[in-house]
C-alpha cells in the first residue's frame, strides 16, 4: 500500500511518500498559507513518485499546520509521528531532541517507538530555530553558515534567554570587537543549555537522537553533546522523521 | 429536558444577582469570599450570605495590571481586576470581604484591595499539623467571627454556628454524590458540565435551595441516557489550580479533543468535597478549624492529604491520564507538580503538566500537548 505522510512546520513543510521499499521525500518552505504549503507538498511528491494521488491509501498530516489542511484521512501529533519515524530510522533511540523553527521537544520512547514522556518548549524562541534565524540576521549571515563559522574555543556566553534580549546583548558584544565565531559558539551553547536541561528532566536515555530543521547545525549537536556529556546522533534524514512516522503510522492505522 | 437540569445551574449566577439587588434594599448582608478556605459557615450563621467573587476570566486583567506586576498569577490578577474595574456585582454587593493568605501574591493584593472595600484577611498557618498552626487558626476563625459582629452590626450565636455547618456539610456531601456519578463509564457528564455545576453552586444566593438542585440533578443524571459509544474516551483526571467559567480552556479542549475531563481535583472541584465539620465536638469553632486546615491546598507544607486523594481518584474515577494544570507565576502548585508527577506515574498513567494562563493566545500549543497525551492512551 502507498501512504503518505506530512509535517507542515512553522518553517519548512515536509512530506514522505511510501510505497514499498521505495521512498520519497520532500522538503518546501511553508510560508504563510500551511495549507498551501502542503498541496504543495502532495504535488510535489506525486510529480517525483509517478504515483497519482487515487493511487495513495492513507495520507497522515502532521505539524503545526496539520489542521487546517484538509486532503488528510487523519492528523496525528507530531510527538507520535517523530517517535515513530525516529523508530524505523533508528531503532536504538530512546530518547529524542526535536529543534524546529518554532518549538523544542524532547520525547522519551521505547524500543517500539511508543511515547513514554515528551516535553515542549514552544511558549518563547529560546532554545528553537527561531532565536538562531534572528541571530544569524542581526550578525549579517544566513542560518544555514553559522555552524561553519563557529568558535568553540572562544565561546562566549549569551546570558538572555529572551531573543529580543539576546539580539540586544549580541549588539553589544560585537560594538566591544568580540570574535563572532566566539559568539555563534556562544549561541549554539544557549540553545543546547536550554534544550538539555529539558532532556535531562527527561531522563536523557541512550541512544539520543536529534532531529528537526535545527538538527542540521553541527554546533548545536556540539553544543547538547557538550552540554548531556553523551554522543548525540543526527539522522541523515533528520528533517524528515516527522513526516516518515506520518507515512509509517499511515500503514499501520490502515493494517 | 434533562439538559436544562445542568443549564439551571448556568442561570445561578445571574438569579443571585437579581435577587440580591432585591434584598440588599431590605438589608440583607453579604460576605464576599475568594478562597474554599474561609469558613463560610460564620457568614450564614450571621444570617447573611457568603458568595463567591469573580476572578476566573481574562478581561479585567489589563486595569489590574496598572497596578499589579504583571508576572503575577492570573488569578490574582482578575479577582482584583473585577474588583477595581467594578464589573463583579458580587463586589459591589459585598459588605465585607474575606481573604486568605494563601500565597504571598494574594496577601499583598488585599492589602491594595482596602482601598476598594473592608478586607479582613485571615492569616492561614501552613501546616496540617495539631499543635501551634491549628492554635493559630483557630484563633483566626475566632477573629473572624468577631469582625463578621462588628462590620455586619450581629451576633454570631453557637447553635447558629452549628446550624450553618450541618447545612454546609449537606451541600458538600450533595456535590461530591453529583461529581461521583462521573466515576462510571459512561460518564453522565462532560467536563464542561461537571465545571459549570460546581463552580456555580460557589454563587447561589441560598444553599438550601441549592442542595435541593443538586438532588433533583444527581435524579436526573442517574437516569441519563448517555451515549454508550462514549464510553470509549480517554478519562482525564484534572488536578492543579482552580478553574472556573472563563478559564475554563484546558476543559474544553480536553472535550474537544474527543476525551472527557471525568473529575476535578482542584478547589474549584474535589478538593473540599470529603471534609466535613466534626458535629460531635463541643465547639464549633474548633470544629471549623479542623476542617479547614485539611484542606490539601499546595500552599501547605508538606502536603500529603493532596497526594492521597489523587492516588485514590485516579482509581475511583478510573482516569487513563491526569492533566496539572497550574497557573503562571502560581509557584506553589507550579512546584508540587514534580511530586503530583511521582503519584500519577507511579499508578502507571500518563501524566501532562500544563503552565498557562487565562488568555488564549496558547490554545493551539496547549491542544498539541493534550493530544500528544491522548494518543499516548490509545496506545
Amino acid at each position: 500500500m502507498i501512504t503518505v505522510g506530512v509535517d507542515i512546520g512553522s518553517v519548512a513543510s515536509k512530506g514522505v511518500l511510501l510505497n514499498g521499499e521505495k521512498r520519497f521525500s520532500t522538503v518546501l518552505p511553508t510560508g504563510w498559507s500551511p495549507r498551501d504549503a502542503g498541496e504543495k507538498i502532495l504535488s510535489t511528491l506525486f510529480r517525483e513518485s509517478c504515483i497519482g494521488q487515487h493511487e495513495v491509501g492513507y495520507i497522515i498530516v502532521t505539524g503545526y499546520g496539520r489542521v487546517s489542511f484538509g486532503k488528510a484521512d487523519k492528523t496525528v501529533t507530531e510527538i507520535s509521528c517523530h517517535a515513530r519515524g525516529v523508530a524505523a530510522l533508528c531503532p536504538e533511540a530512546r530518547t529524542i531532541i526535536d529543534i524546529g523553527g518554532q518549538d523544542s521537544k524532547v520525547i522519551s520512547i521505547n524500543e517500539k517507538g511508543k511515547v513514554l514522556d515528551f516535553a515542549m518548549n514552544d511558549k518563547c524562541a529560546a532554545g528553537t530555530g527561531k532565536f538562531l534565524q534572528v541571530m544569524a540576521n542581526t550578525l549579517g549571515m544566513d542560518v544555514a553558515e553559522l555552524a561553519a563559522s563557529e568558535d568553540p574555543s572562544e565561546t562566549v556566553t549569551i546570558n538572555s534567554m529572551c531573543t529580543v534580549f539576546a539580539e540586544s546583548e549580541i549588539i553589544g558584544l560585537l560594538a566591544r570587537n568580540i570574535s563572532k565565531g566566539g559568539i555563534i559558539a556562544g549561541l549554539h551553547q544557549s540553545v543546547g543549555k536550554r534544550v538539555a536541561s529539558m532532556a535531562r528532566r527527561m531522563g536523557a536515555r541512550e541512544k539520543i537522537v536529534f532531529t528537526g530543521g535545527v538538527a542540521q547545525n553541527a554546533g548545536v549537536r556540539r553544543a547538547l553533546e557538550e552540554e548531556l556529556k553523551r554522543i548525540v546522533v543526527v539522522p541523515e534524514e533528520c528533517q524528515y522523521t516527522g513526516a516518515l512516522g506520518a507515512a509509517l503510522l499511515g500503514i499501520e492505522t490502515r493494517q | 429536558m434533562e439538559n436544562n437540569k445542568v443549564d439551571q445551574f448556568m442561570d445561578i449566577r445571574a438569579a443571585t444577582v437579581a435577587k440580591m439587588l432585591e434584598e440588599k434594599e431590605k438589608g440583607m448582608k453579604v460576605v464576599g469570599i475568594y478562597c474554599t478556605f474561609c469558613p463560610q459557615e460564620l457568614v450564614l450563621a450571621a444570617g447573611a450570605i457568603p458568595v463567591g467573587l469573580c476572578g476566573t476570566r481574562e478581561d479585567p486583567i489589563p486595569a489590574a495590571e496598572e497596578v499589579l506586576p504583571r508576572n503575577l498569577c492570573p488569578l490574582i490578577k482578575s479577582s482584583y481586576g473585577f474588583a477595581v474595574t467594578d464589573t463583579c456585582p458580587f463586589f459591589n454587593f459585598s459588605d465585607l470581604i474575606v481573604g486568605e493568605t494563601t500565597c504571598d501574591g494574594k496577601k499583598k493584593m488585599f492589602e491594595i484591595m482596602q482601598e476598594l472595600k473592608p478586607v479582613h484577611v485571615m492569616q492561614l498557618p501552613h501546616r496540617h499539623k495539631a499543635g501551634a498552626s491549628l492554635d493559630l487558626w483557630v484563633d483566626e476563625i475566632r477573629s473572624l467571627r468577631t469582625k463578621i459582629e462588628e462590620e455586619l452590626q450581629v451576633e454570631i450565636k453557637d447553635e447558629e454556628i452549628w446550624k450553618a455547618i450541618d447545612l454546609v456539610n449537606q451541600e458538600k456531601k450533595a456535590l461530591k454524590e453529583i461529581s461521583d456519578l462521573n466515576r462510571n463509564s459512561p460518564p453522565p457528564m462532560s467536563g464542561l458540565e461537571l465545571l459549570t455545576v460546581v463552580w456555580s453552586g460557589g454563587f447561589s444566593f441560598d444553599k438550601k435551595e441549592l442542595v435541593e438542585m443538586l438532588s433533583e440533578l444527581k435524579k436526573t443524571l442517574e437516569s441519563r441516557e448517555v451515549d454508550p459509544e462514549s464510553a470509549k474516551k480517554p478519562r482525564i483526571l484534572l488536578t492543579g489550580c482552580p478553574v472556573g467559567l472563563g478559564s475554563e480552556k484546558v476543559v474544553r479542549l480536553v472535550d474537544e479533543l474527543g476525551a472527557t475531563v471525568v473529575a476535578m481535583e482542584n478547589c474549584t472541584g474535589y478538593k473540599t468535597l470529603e471534609l466535613r465539620a466534626d458535629t460531635s465536638k463541643d465547639d464549633p469553632i474548633l470544629a471549623l478549624a479542623e476542617k479547614y486546615i485539611n484542606i490539601p491546598c499546595s500552599c501547605m507544607s508538606p502536603n500529603p492529604y493532596r497526594m492521597d486523594l489523587l492516588g485514590r481518584m485516579i482509581d475511583d474515577f478510573n482516569a487513563d491520564a491526569v492533566i496539572d494544570l497550574t497557573w503562571q507565576a502560581c509557584h506553589t502548585y507550579n512546584i508540587e507538580s514534580h511530586e503530583v508527577e511521582k503519584v500519577v506515574k507511579d499508578k502507571g498513567r500518563p501524566f501532562l503538566h500544563l503552565e498557562s494562563d487565562y488568555s488564549s493566545s496558547d490554545e493551539e500549543s496547549l491542544k498539541v500537548r493534550i493530544e500528544a497525551m491522548l494518543e499516548m492512551i490509545e496506545k
